[in-house]
């Protein structure tokens, strides 16, 4: 099966710099598959027009396809259409919500997050607390990187934050957080829940009325999808009664000088001209998704991670950081104190595209005391060939090191 | 070794591997900075891994010396071969000199990613201007 999906992405069967590409970088960005490049490029070629406006025969084809791709995703994700913004991504999502949420926010309130956080799901609530007085806490971790969940819960009951914003899964080291049970807890307190499912969109497809959420926010260049596209579902309530974001055309009900009415959500949050063909993009990214068996390629990638952890755990002088049993399929790790700008860069040379340095997880480091890490993160169209590849590379590489 | 022979050295080698690990030896011979000359003065803005620098002219007050360190190799690396272009040179001489184009002649620039390009023009930049407080 899976050799017959790597045909799929043409960038797997490129030559960079003169090597076959081995690409382990795909939790900064998937490879596409050659059905999303065709959607792209045939809405340009056959199909261009604006969205929403317009009574001719391309402008309401666009909108059709366009609105059935939110219908999609709502039915990926186990939700309501309305109940679904296109964003930029996950870091427009999450200061929209920040932004949205401030009204309910004073210097009594507690805003929740964990130190395994992606700046995008701290800044903004920075921002927030900036504005309102409220106070960021954050949740207990051990020193290897992994949240501690019985104590997690404790300290939502005793803090009853009025937010709790927490990744689904952790970018630097890709650790699964069992966040339906945080959100169990939590919504006991009135706590709003909010996921950052960056990470889990793909690996996990999780199903947001099952996980009882207030809002989710994702990225669809990490689901195979183009860039510069994402959303996020907010439980409608709460989406519709928060304040507009940005605002400008198509977002209006009506105009005039003596004051402006908005549209009900989601059009309040999608003002101006989308990125109509990255949805549609990211439409042939969920059909694709959609049409294989997820439970085993599910499977597929956690033996792939056994394979890599493995192989890596062999390697003296390796530790490999975060929590090896709940994982995405990402390995972050350091060798004795070599810095992991020198490992990536020799790795490099072989073809391996590895991440290194702090993953934008800038406090989590703080907290591993660590400059930085290497981090190798799995798609399901990575094969055990690839992991071959990178610990043969790895292994000369640090012979070179210890040169 | 000088800055020609390290010059006849990188360009001999094929491949980009080999020329990597030339320069990461060429890093490893270069002395480590005492701990105490590791101070944020010399710390040099606007590169991606911690580098320091240290510039002066000699008990002559003649010629320019040189010492600097990073706490990654490939860039130690990059250092040694900056420090071998400039290191005692005149004042007069070094504004002569282009560390930076050299590093493009050897086709070092477009192998380094954006940033860590950016970081070695940060480094020059900041050798030329110490060389001009000099004059
Ligand atoms: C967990 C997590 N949250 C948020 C983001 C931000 O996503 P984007 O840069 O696509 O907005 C990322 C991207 O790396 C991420 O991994």
């Amino acid at each position: 099966m899976i050799e017959q999906l790597r045909k799929d992405f043409p960038l797997l069967h490129t030559q960079v710099d003169e090597q076959t590409l081995c690409y382990f970088d795909s939790a900064a960005t998937t490879q596409k598959p050659q059905s999303v490049i065709d959607a792209v490029n045939k809405f340009y070629q056959q199909e261009n027009a604006n969205v929403h406006r317009g009574a001719h025969t391309l402008s309401a084809a666009a909108t059709t396809q366009y609105e059935a791709v939110r219908t999609k995703l709502a039915d990926f994700l186990n939700v309501a259409a309305k109940e679904v913004v296109w964003t930029k991504g996950a870091t427009d999502s999450l200061n929209l919500i920040a932004y949205g949420l401030s009204d309910k926010l004073n210097k009594e309130d507690i805003i929740l997050i964990s130190p395994l956080e992606h700046h995008a799901n701290i800044v903004p609530w920075q921002q927030a607390a900036h504005r309102t007085g409220a106070r960021i806490e954050t949740l207990p971790i051990s020193p290897q990187g992994i949240l501690d969940l019985e104590a997690s819960k404790q300290l939502i009951k005793t803090l009853q934050p009025k937010i709790l914003s927490v990744c689904h899964a952790s970018n630097a080291l890709g650790n699964i957080h069992d966040v339906a049970s945080l959100i169990d807890i939590a919504s006991r307190c009135g706590t709003i829940t909010v996921v950052d499912g960056a990470q889990s969109f793909l690996h996990l497809r999780p199903d947001l009325t099952a996980l009882g959420c207030d809002f989710f926010v994702f990225s669809a260049h990490k689901a195979l999808g183009p860039t510069g596209v994402g959303g996020l579902f907010g439980r409608y309530e709460l989406l519709n009664d928060m304040p507009v974001y940005q605002t400008g055309g198509e977002m209006i009900e009506r105009v005039s000088f003596s004051g402006t009415t908005f549209r009900d959500a989601p059009g309040k949050f999608e003002p101006g001209t989308p990125n109509i063909s990255g949805v549609i993009g990211f439409g042939a990214a969920l059909d694709y998704l959609n049409a294989i068996d997820d439970s085993a390629l599910a499977h597929y990638e956690q033996c792939l991670y056994r394979y890599l952890v493995d192989a890596l755990s062999d390697i003296g002088g390796v530790k490999i950081w975060g929590d090896i049993k709940q994982n995405i399929g990402v390995v972050s790790f350091t060798y004795k104190d070599e810095h992991h700008f020198d490992i990536a860069t020799f790795l490099n040379t072989y073809g391996v595209a590895v991440r290194s340095g702090h993953h934008c997880t800038q406090p989590l480091m703080e907290h591993l005391s660590l400059s930085g890490t290497v981090r190798v993160s799995l798609a399901f169209y990575n094969s055990y060939q690839d992991i071959d590849t990178f610990i043969d590379a790895l292994k000369d590489t640090i012979d070179m090191l210890e040169e | 070794m000088d800055i020609t022979q390290i010059q006849n050295r990188l360009n001999s080698l094929s491949g980009w591997q080999a020329k990597y690990r030339e320069i990461m030896m060429l890093g490893k011979k270069l002395p480590a900075l005492p701990e105490a000359l590791k101070t944020p003065d010399a710390l040099v803005q606007g590169c991606e891994s911690n580098v320091w620098l240290h510039l002066d002219l000699d008990e002559n007050q003649e010629r320019l010396v040189l010492i600097a360190d990073s706490d990654t190799r490939i860039v130690k690396g990059l250092l040694a071969i900056i420090l071998a272009t400039y290191n005692n040179l005149l004042p007069h001489e070094a504004k002569e000199v282009d560390a930076y184009e050299l590093f493009e002649e050897m086709g070092l620039i477009k192998h380094l990613s954006p940033s860590r390009g950016n970081g070695v023009k940060a480094i020059i930049e900041r050798i030329k201007a110490q060389v001009n407080a000099f004059q």
